[in-house]
């Protein structure tokens, strides 16, 4: 039972209540396959060790007092099924009265995941929660076993092409010709060399949950570093990449994120029940929103998700600091940047490197932005706000505005303004 | 390198499932270093689990002196060695053990563990055993000769059962564990358990003991346990301050274990194997040995036990009757032949019909009917298994829902009608021919065609029982021995006419309320009953002409059997015994002997020959005496050992001969499961071979 603070019981005069984000894990990511770090770890496991990592990382809250464990998977059966939520909140040792379920935005399953049950926090239903998602690509390719409805086809609702990611981002390029193979390649280089530097300086280590796994014929090992990164990657090797896609085409797996598999956790609160339970907030989440575009340029999506988020905020795009936008597609986030005309180098975007370097395991790629924003956050005092965006297969953007506690001018009581 | 001296010893073992070492470099949290991780793994499933051969400790070692090389190199900081899933390893492989019948290659393989296991305590650097799954004697002292030791809460089968086998803990754990966790803790470990039905540890209690330095959970075991490791490379003192609370003790301690250790051997075993023995001479003496000195006594024990005939039998008993035979019954149909069973009915409602509904309720979680004459004898029957429920449950044996589905389960009826929709009715009335071919045809009236009319009968004939009904082939014998709860033997019991897809039915019956079968076949008494009888009717004819009551019942020390003859007897109740021995009389003749002592002890209410005195000594009271009629030839005990071992020897060469069961195994099985008697004596055939019993009776041995 939550032991929430709505002051009635028939919920008149509710208060909308600050969320904030306490802490965010998640496991190195690994390349989908069969020689990937993970081909015989399970998903499940991979959400399980995030979960307890995440306990034992705040030891002053109290097991028994998380309401909900919500976890995201694109695919929702085998090891990512049996409602994932429940089941990994049971395999964690999480208390029975813990409830858990599953939920599933193909890759803003996390960033869904930490909405929906913010939005249960603000409401008063929760007091703390657990968010995040998982995606075992190795274990299921992406689209596998979909059973896409005729009518797509047939009454021309979405060019089956758009079902594949690829082509969306080959669509892109057709729409914003000034986006240029040699612009994404730079890009997703300076994405890789992004990544080294923060790892060199031990800021992706720290939310890092180490994973045990164990190969036929080599025994166990311990994987505590990302599987994906290419830091040494040159702007020849990308030239020289095969774009699969279209023959003659602009996406190469140079320049777009791989197929992956990975695991993310995060604890949201209420903003007093984190004082009460003597919990940090790292980011308090100001407002968010989810939008559709066309299927066939799903990764434009992030533009009419953030403009309306911002819109509900009050803000506008100058006042974000730092953006930590997922790199699918190197085209994706180009466009985005295009239209809030902001450089392609600018050093508020992506500061440790994005998907394309650390991988994108779909559904649990949301709650790595934040908590990599959450450290850039407290590394940056002068930032108040930043965002967390993705574009979203089928069509569809997601955008979280967040506020840094560690700026002079930061309210924890500023929910007001959004009620 | 120095294993190459162990090379011999290796390719006596061809087909060794090897246990592989596979190392991998880790990088441990917070920046503490690399450590080498080495997986004891087989590569197969859990199903087969990781065991400790020649090959296997041979990789180990040179795995080892590599990694002690790459220390002195700077390379490592520390040293890790864990399993596959559900194990770390499960212990030596007892059939490769058993194979070295040469005492050269028994000392080799002896020293070979040695030469391997120091090695992980001399490393240069720190190491660290990660207890993850089973670790049995050889899989428990290579986690012993490790400087560190974690252990996860989702561990079971932690020990050193060597005693039990038939071996010493002579890998270094006799040394290592006395030292670790103190002498009286070591010899529960070494001793009590093993001698206890081998009773293992599970992580909890491992770590509790002070066997491992820290109790970690499954979900992450091996990830907290490395963290756990870099930990103690920063500091250790928690460790340590942990380690002398467990191993704080004095000269008298160890002393005060040792003896406690005898006391218990003796008490157990009637020191009638050596292996226990040995495990105190070597704990003994071991206080003041240093560790060369210890290992060269282990594998000089280890190499005199691997010949002896107590651990071969051990090994045959364990492995091929326990572990594989008990599971796979020799004669049983094709399991797909069995029926359903989703009620089942039991005739009578006294004491075993009540411990029967108990067995069916529980394991099966069918429901079971209880019928009997009157509603008295009903309602008593019912209370039974209700107060048996409740009382489960106070021991935390039963949830509070699974004892009300239990209890639901279980109904009571004056009326036969109530079998009317069951598919396996069991008789548990009143020993008497008449009374049980009544009851079935009763039962018979009320049931579909397809229902198993079973007989718990320890004496009678099952053919008989079912000649009249209309459908014989539907009739089983279902033997138990009382307690049924605890006794794991069932014999089951073909009549000429039993049909195959009920026989296949009692045995999945079997499987399902979790007893070990044995097919026999309709023979007076079966097996345990027919071998004890004959063991009893030596006893009582050797005391009725005039050898002391003394001398007859421990004359089979020796054998260490579970208890002397007479107070078996007075356990079972005199009149219970006297009944089946008449019957065995009746069937087979004078070789079994019907004392008429006994019968003046029965018809007085006598309830034993022994009766403890006030200072807890037993003696035969005078009273006892005197209704008594004794002859004068007394017999010493080398005699009555012998008369007893031919006696055995005779009878069981009759059962095999008309066929009870199929094979010797069978026999040894059920004297096992059936009546407690010890893996060192092979159940019973290995023995009277190696006695010399069944060349002597009957010119040829049973194996």
């Amino acid at each position: 039972m939550s032991t929430n603070t709505v002051p009635t019981q028939t919920g008149a005069g509710r208060r909308i209540r600050d969320v904030v984000f306490v802490d965010g894990v998640r496991t190195p990511f690994g390349k989908a396959g069969e020689k990937g770090i993970y081909a015989d770890v399970r998903a499940d496991d991979l959400v399980v060790k995030c979960i307890r990592d995440l306990t034992r990382r705040n030891p002053s809250l109290p097991p028994e007092r998380i309401d909900e464990v919500a976890i995201a998977a694109t695919t929702q059966t085998g090891d990512q099924g049996l409602t994932i939520g429940r089941t990994a909140a049971l395999l964690a040792g999480l208390p029975r009265s813990v409830p858990g379920f599953a939920i599933d935005r193909m890759c803003a399953g996390a960033m869904t995941a930490v909405t929906t049950t913010a939005s249960g926090i603000a409401f008063g239903a929760y007091d703390v929660v657990v968010a995040g998602g998982v995606e075992h690509m190795g274990h299921h390719p992406m689209g596998a076993d979909t059973d896409p409805n005729p009518r797509f086809m047939s009454e021309q609702l979405v060019d089956p092409a758009a079902l594949n990611m690829g082509n969306t981002a080959e669509n892109l390029h057709d729409r914003f010709p000034a986006i240029t193979k040699e612009r994404t390649d730079a890009y997703a280089m300076a994405s890789q060399r992004k990544l080294a530097a923060a790892y060199a300086g031990q800021q992706i280590q720290p939310d890092l949950v180490p994973v045990a796994s164990r190969k036929a014929g080599t025994g166990w090992t311990l994987n505590t570093v990302d599987e994906p990164p290419r830091p040494g990657t040159t702007t020849e090797d990308l030239a020289a990449l095969r774009t699969p896609f279209r023959s003659h085409g602009r996406v190469t797996a140079g320049n777009a994120a791989g197929l992956n598999d990975g695991a993310t956790a995060a604890l949201l609160a209420s903003s007093d029940t984190a004082a009460e339970l003597g919990l940090t907030a790292k980011m308090r989440l100001v407002a968010y929103a989810f939008a559709g575009v066309e299927p066939e340029v799903m990764g434009i999506g992030p533009v009419p998700a953030t403009e309306k988020a911002l819109r509900q905020a009050g803000l506008s795009i100058d006042d974000i600091g730092l953006f930590e936008i997922n790199e699918a597609f190197a085209v994706q986030v180009l466009s985005f940047l295009d239209h809030f005309d902001i450089a392609d180098d600018d050093p508020r975007v992506n500061r440790y490197g994005g998907a394309i370097a650390v991988g994108h395991p779909l559904a649990s790629s949301g709650v790595r932005l934040m908590l990599q924003l959450a450290r850039q956050f407290e590394e940056d005092p002068s930032v108040r706000y930043g965002i967390t965006t993705m574009c979203i297969g089928l069509g569809m953007g997601a955008t979280l505005i967040w506020e840094n506690p560690h700026h002079p001018d930061y309210s924890s009581t500023a929910a007001e303004d959004a009620a | 390198m120095s294993f190459d001296r162990f090379e011999e010893l290796a390719a006596l073992v061809p087909g060794e499932v090897v246990t592989h070492s596979y190392v991998q470099d880790v990088a441990l949290p917070q920046g503490a270093g690399t450590l080498a991780l080495i997986t004891l793994d087989n590569g197969l499933d859990h199903t087969k689990p990781t065991t400790l051969g020649p090959n296997t400790l041979i990789e180990l070692g040179r795995v080892l002196e590599g990694l002690k090389a790459r220390a002195a190199n700077g390379e490592l900081v520390a040293v890790g060695i864990t399993g596959k899933p559900y194990f770390l390893v499960a212990g030596a492989d007892l059939s490769t053990v058993k194979s070295l019948k040469a005492a050269q290659y028994g000392s080799l393989m002896a020293e070979l563990g040695h030469e391997a296991y120091n090695l992980l305590g001399n490393l240069g650097v720190p190491s660290f055993a990660f207890i993850n799954g089973v670790a049995l004697g050889g899989g428990l002292e290579v986690a012993l000769a490790a400087d560190y030791r974690t252990i996860s809460t989702g561990a079971s089968g932690i020990g050193l059962p060597e005693a039990f086998i038939g071996l010493v803990p002579g890998w270094g754990g006799v040394y290592r564990l006395p030292r670790l966790i103190g002498p009286a803790a070591a010899i529960k470990v070494m001793i009590e358990n093993p001698l206890s039905n081998n009773r293992m540890l599970d992580g909890r209690a491992a770590f509790g003991m002070g066997i491992a330095d820290v109790l970690l959970e499954p979900a992450d075991f091996l990830e907290q346990s490395l963290a756990w490791a870099a930990g103690v490379l920063k500091d250790s003192s928690a460790v340590k301050g942990r380690r002398a609370e467990h191993a704080t003790y004095t000269d008298a301690d160890w002393d005060a274990a040792t003896a406690a250790g005898r006391a218990f051997v003796a008490a157990k075993t009637s020191n009638a194997a050596p292996a226990p023995g040995k495990v105190l001479d070597l704990f003994e003496a071991g206080k003041n040995r240093t560790r060369e000195e210890s290992a060269a006594a282990e594998c000089e024990a280890l190499t005199y036990l691997m010949q002896t005939p107590e651990f071969h039998s051990t090994v045959y008993a364990f492995l091929d009757l326990v572990q594989k035979r008990a599971k796979r019954p020799a004669g049983a149909p094709d399991r797909k032949l069995a029926r359903k069973v989703t009620k089942v009915g039991v005739v009578g409602a006294g004491l075993m019909a009540g411990q029967l509904a108990l067995l069916f309720a529980r394991q099966l979680k069918v429901p079971v009917v209880l019928t009997d004459i009157d509603q008295a004898r009903v309602d008593k029957g019912v209370e039974y298994v209700h107060a048996e429920v409740d009382r489960l449950r106070s021991k935390k044996r039963l949830s509070p829902d699974a004892a009300n589905r239990t209890k639901a389960l279980v109904t009571g009826s004056v009326s036969k009608e109530a079998f009317a929709d069951a598919d396996f009715v069991i008789e548990a009335v009143f020993e008497e021919m008449g009374v049980k071919k009544t009851v079935f045809a009763e039962v018979e009236a009320v049931v579909s065609a397809e229902c198993i009319l079973a007989t718990n009968t320890s004496s009678l004939s099952v053919t008989e029982m079912a000649a009249d009904l209309a459908h014989p082939e539907r009739v089983v014998g279902f033997h138990f021995f009382n307690p049924v709860a605890a006794m794991p033997l069932l014999e089951i019991v073909k009549a000429p006419h039993t049909d195959d897809a009920v026989l296949a039915t009692a045995f999945a019956l079997a499987k399902d309320l979790r007893k070990s079968a044995v097919l026999v076949q309709d023979a007076p008494a079966f097996v345990v009953n027919r071998i004890l009888g004959r063991m009893f009717g030596e006893i009582t004819a050797v005391f009725d002409e005039g050898t002391d009551a003394e001398t007859a019942d421990n004359a089979l020390r020796p054998m260490g059997l579970p208890m002397t003859p007479f107070r078996l007897l007075a356990l079972v109740g005199l009149p219970v015994g006297q009944h089946v021995q008449e019957s065995l009389n009746t069937a087979f003749g004078d070789r079994f002997h019907v004392s008429g002592n006994q019968q003046k002890l029965i018809d007085a209410g006598v309830k034993g020959l022994w009766v403890k005195g006030d200072d807890g000594a037993e003696s035969v009271p005078e009273s006892t005496w005197e209704l008594m009629s004794r002859g004068d030839s007394p017999s010493d005990s080398v005699q009555v050992l012998r008369r007893t071992q031919d006696a055995l020897a005779d009878e069981i060469g009759r059962m095999l001969d008309e066929g009870v069961v199929a094979a010797p195994e069978d026999i040894d099985l059920c004297v096992i499961l059936g009546a407690g008697w010890p893996f060192h004596l092979g159940g019973i055939t290995p023995y009277l071979d190696r006695v010399g019993a069944s060349e002597r009776v009957t010119g040829k041995t049973f194996h």
